[in-house]
């Protein structure tokens, strides 16, 4: 027998944020016996950070919006390597999503009708791109990720959903059959370790943008589903693509919503001129997220930018006046006045592009199940194994991410996940056998680690690796550079495997935990690496100086990074509808 | 050189609780509390504290800071230190479980006492449930609680009954529902919290209102529940 003590359940998911806790909600309701395994507790998650909204056609703002021209927007946004299938899903489940959480008690603030009220965010329209700016995003204030987070939590807790709170998972447990078991983690308080098999393992484990010294991202958010899913052999798709977020707040990284741009703000260069106008003729400063931060960076490598240094540019709201401000965006005039000195009612607020959000992630259906590729290339289902929301790459969101359509991912994609789980424990699934060989592998890493006598500490490499990552694959990417890049990263391989960790002791040892972190942001970081050098084209968020053009003949595709080879393959897009012709590639213009 | 005490303790080497004095350069920079936190963790890696957001929405990082408690990413030296030192201590009134880390499950105890969720058992519309503006406007103030326990670890009576007692944050939790004119659940809510501890060991010291890092303020809230427990009453 193995010394490690076992627990099970029919359900469990990684991860205590908004996909992982919708997700939660569905299987606890129908009585399953259901755990969230979740290193911080549930309303700590990053989901908390988001501001601006779920954007959703659910028709308030605008009578005779349709979820079409949201999917229209959404593909195109995607610059067409999202898959159709599942953003077709997203968008025509998105309104029922969004009232169920409603119903559950989430704040939204209201219109004079009393409906939810919308705002406009970047990349939106009415009719298919034809009937300019749409106002799509269901906000409640600029606190919505908060409101959401809080509602879900409440909602489980009405449901008895079982919270392992500060628990760590570590790895994944694969059994005899490659189909995955469940995962070793740690309860972080005893420093105990246990097996926590299940018959369903939903990864929910979010993003990863702490592998860039600069991100809007939370310090918790290492990438440890990308980590683990990597590590057993797994494929990612599409991780090269990263969102920045044009305004983070210069210095700090913090977040300032693009809801300030759909309210009415706009960015301005050192000359006080509204550049975007210039980039982006029809939709200016509400392009997508990618054409405005690569506005902003041109304008600043070009002297354009502000402030001594000239290293980023201002975001002006102070014109929309004081009440509006107060009402719609008071978050953000919190975070201004703190982390930038500057109050939003007189003064504008320096902005920079950030790192924010992960395109890519683990292969999914819209089912949540997750795929990986058979020896002929074709898409093959990983028993036992589901990802959902920033850990997953659906793929809705493609080489760019249109605002609030995170939001709308985890609650439809949590939901979609429980709901197919559900219906295989109704079915009858069971455990899946394990030996103690399949337990020790699950063990090894941590046990490396916690046996480590020399190396270095993981703050250290950590901050080399985000160094590496953001002087590399930043904003605009270049090949020579790209392969200097990955060549320190080969060499900062083993230093990462080495990590030394001087604190043996079990009691809440965030030390350990970091270590694990490190060794999460790392794989997720080389995979990065990998497939962005490897993608030959500029595509969404990732822009090539030496590949300057969007390549449809040889990259109308996902990129699929292989952890054995450590190279990337090709992946078809979905583009199989059930209710309307596929929307064909065309030139993205804003 | 500035002095940073900060209160340890390892349950796993330590037979009591002490106060370790780190010298620390701030390089003149006004950084916040969580920042030299981080850095001494560099240099100490055995230091331990909670974190997320750095940004003053999740609520992980509540401290006890020179004497006030709010949370340490945004908290800025300049209001921090006192005399060229800062002290830092874990949020008061909860047992310890390493250094700045508290064990929070009697505080959350108190928060799902108070059924922290919307009750409504009518059919719930094909859309939205309709609310006015004015309605939706009597839940801000309320709803931005991040669960921090500033408050409640700040409160004497809190200190003194923290199982009976619900606290300012769980109250503030109560009358974020109690005020929906979504939720129909005000008799049962009412009826759970018509004791003389729940809501009444509240002797409106305001401590809650004066640490709360989101500038929320409990004892109103509280306020208003006792006058819907007295009409109710009536």
């Amino acid at each position: 027998m193995s010394k490690v003590r076992k627990v099970e359940f029919d359900a469990v998911i990684v991860g205590g944020g908004g996909s992982g806790m919708r997700a939660a909600l569905q299987l606890a309701q129908s009585g399953y016996k259901t755990a969230v395994i979740t290193k911080v507790f549930p309303t700590r998650s990053h989901t908390v950070s988001a501001q601006g909204g779920i954007t959703c056609a659910i028709a308030s703002e605008d009578p005779n919006d349709q979820w079409e021209w949201h999917m229209y927007d959404t593909v195109k946004g995607s610059d067409y390597i999202g898959d159709q299938e599942a953003i077709e899903y997203m968008c025509q489940t998105g309104p029922q999503a969004v009232f169920e959480v409603e119903h559950m008690g989430l704040p939204f603030s209201r219109n004079e009708s009393g409906r939810i009220y919308q705002r406009p965010f970047g990349g939106q329209s009415k009719d298919f791109g034809n009937g300019g700016q749409a106002a799509r995003t269901c906000a409640a204030a600029d606190r919505t990720g908060h409101a959401l987070l809080h509602t879900l939590y409440q909602g489980n807790l009405k449901n008895k959903t079982v919270f392992l709170t500060e628990w760590f998972a570590v790895d994944i447990v694969k059994s005899d059959d490659a189909s995955v078991a469940g995962v070793i983690a740690i309860n972080i308080e005893s420093g105990e370790t246990v097996f926590v098999a299940s018959k369903a393992t939903v990864f929910a484990t979010g993003g990863a943008g702490r592998i860039y010294a600069s991100t809007t991202n939370a310090h918790i958010c290492t990438g440890d589903g990308i980590g683990m899913a990597l590590r057993a052999g797994y494929p990612v798709q599409d991780i090269e693509m990263w969102q920045f977020h044009p305004t983070g707040i210069h210095g700090a990284g913090t977040l300032v919503t693009e809801g300030c741009r759909g309210e009415g703000g706009y960015l301005i260069n050192k000359d006080g001129e509204r550049f975007m106008e210039r980039y982006a003729p029809n939709a200016k400063d509400l392009a997508g997220r990618d054409v405005v931060a690569r506005s902003m960076v041109l304008e600043i490598l070009e002297g354009r930018g502000c402030g001594k240094d000239g290293d980023h540019v201002y975001l002006k709201l102070d014109h929309l006046g004081e009440e509006t401000l107060n009402a719609k965006l008071p978050g953000i005039l919190e975070l201004s006045r703190t982390f930038a000195h500057a109050d939003p009612v007189r003064e504008p607020i320096p902005v920079v592009p950030t790192c924010h959000y992960m395109m890519g992630g683990i292969p999914t259906n819209v089912d949540g199940q997750a795929l990986t590729l058979d020896s002929e290339g074709n898409d093959k289902v990983i028993d036992g194994f589901f990802a959902c929301g920033e850990a997953a790459c659906v793929s809705v969101h493609g080489a760019n991410r249109l605002g609030g359509n995170s939001l709308l991912d985890l609650i439809v994609f949590g939901r979609a996940s429980g709901l197919f789980i559900e219906n295989q424990l109704k079915e009858g699934i069971s455990h899946k056998s394990v030996s103690n060989d399949d337990i020790e592998q699950g063990m090894n890493r941590l046990n490396k680690i916690n046996n480590s006598k020399s190396g270095e500490k993981a703050p250290v490499l950590r901050s080399e690796l985000q160094t590496i990552m953001q002087n590399y694959f930043g904003v605009f990417r270049r090949g020579d550079y790209m392969k200097k890049g990955i060549h320190k990263l080969n060499d900062l391989k083993a230093r990462v495997e080495n990590v030394h960790l001087e604190d043996k002791s079990s009691a809440f040892n965030t030390a350990r935990i970091e270590a694990l972190e490190l060794q999460n942001l790392f794989e997720t970081a080389y995979a990065t690496a990998v497939a962005a050098e490897g993608r030959t084209e500029s595509r969404g968020a990732h822009a090539r100086e030496d590949f300057q053009e969007r390549d449809d003949d040889n990259w109308l595709c996902h990129s699929i990074y292989m952890p054995g080879k450590r190279e990337i393959g090709k992946r078809a897009v979905n583009m199989t509808l059930k209710t309307m012709k596929p929307f064909e590639p065309k030139v993205r213009t804003y | 050189m500035l002095t940073v005490s900060v209160y340890r303790y390892n349950p796993d080497i330590d037979y009591e609780p002490y106060m370790q004095d780190f010298s620390f350069d701030d390089e003149g920079k006004d950084m916040m509390v969580l920042d030299v936190l981080e850095k001494l963790k560099v240099i100490d890696p055995t230091l331990v504290f909670r974190r997320s957001c750095r940004e003053g929405v999740c609520g992980s990082d509540g401290v006890n800071i020179s004497g006030k408690n709010g949370l340490a990413c945004i908290t800025p030296l300049s209001e921090a230190v006192r005399d060229n030192k800062l002290v830092i201590r874990p949020l008061p009134g909860l047992p310890v479980v390493r250094d700045l880390v508290i064990d929070m499950t009697q505080f959350y105890a108190q928060y799902e006492k108070i059924k922290p969720y919307m009750m409504n058992d009518s059919v719930p519309p094909e859309k939205e449930r309709l609310q006015s503006q004015e309605d939706r406007a009597k839940l801000d103030g309320l709803y931005e609680c991040i669960l921090c326990a500033c408050c409640s670890t700040a409160c004497p009576s809190f200190w003194w009954n923290p199982d009976k007692f619900i606290g300012p944050s769980g109250l503030l939790q109560a009358y974020r529902f109690l005020a929906d004119s979504r939720d129909t659940g005000t008799k049962e809510r009412l009826t759970d919290l018509q004791d003389p501890f729940s809501v009444f060991r509240c002797h409106g010291i305001m401590n809650c209102v004066q640490v709360c890092p989101k500038g929320l303020n409990p004892t109103k809230a509280i306020g208003h529940i006792r006058s819907m427990l007295v009409k109710d009453s009536l």
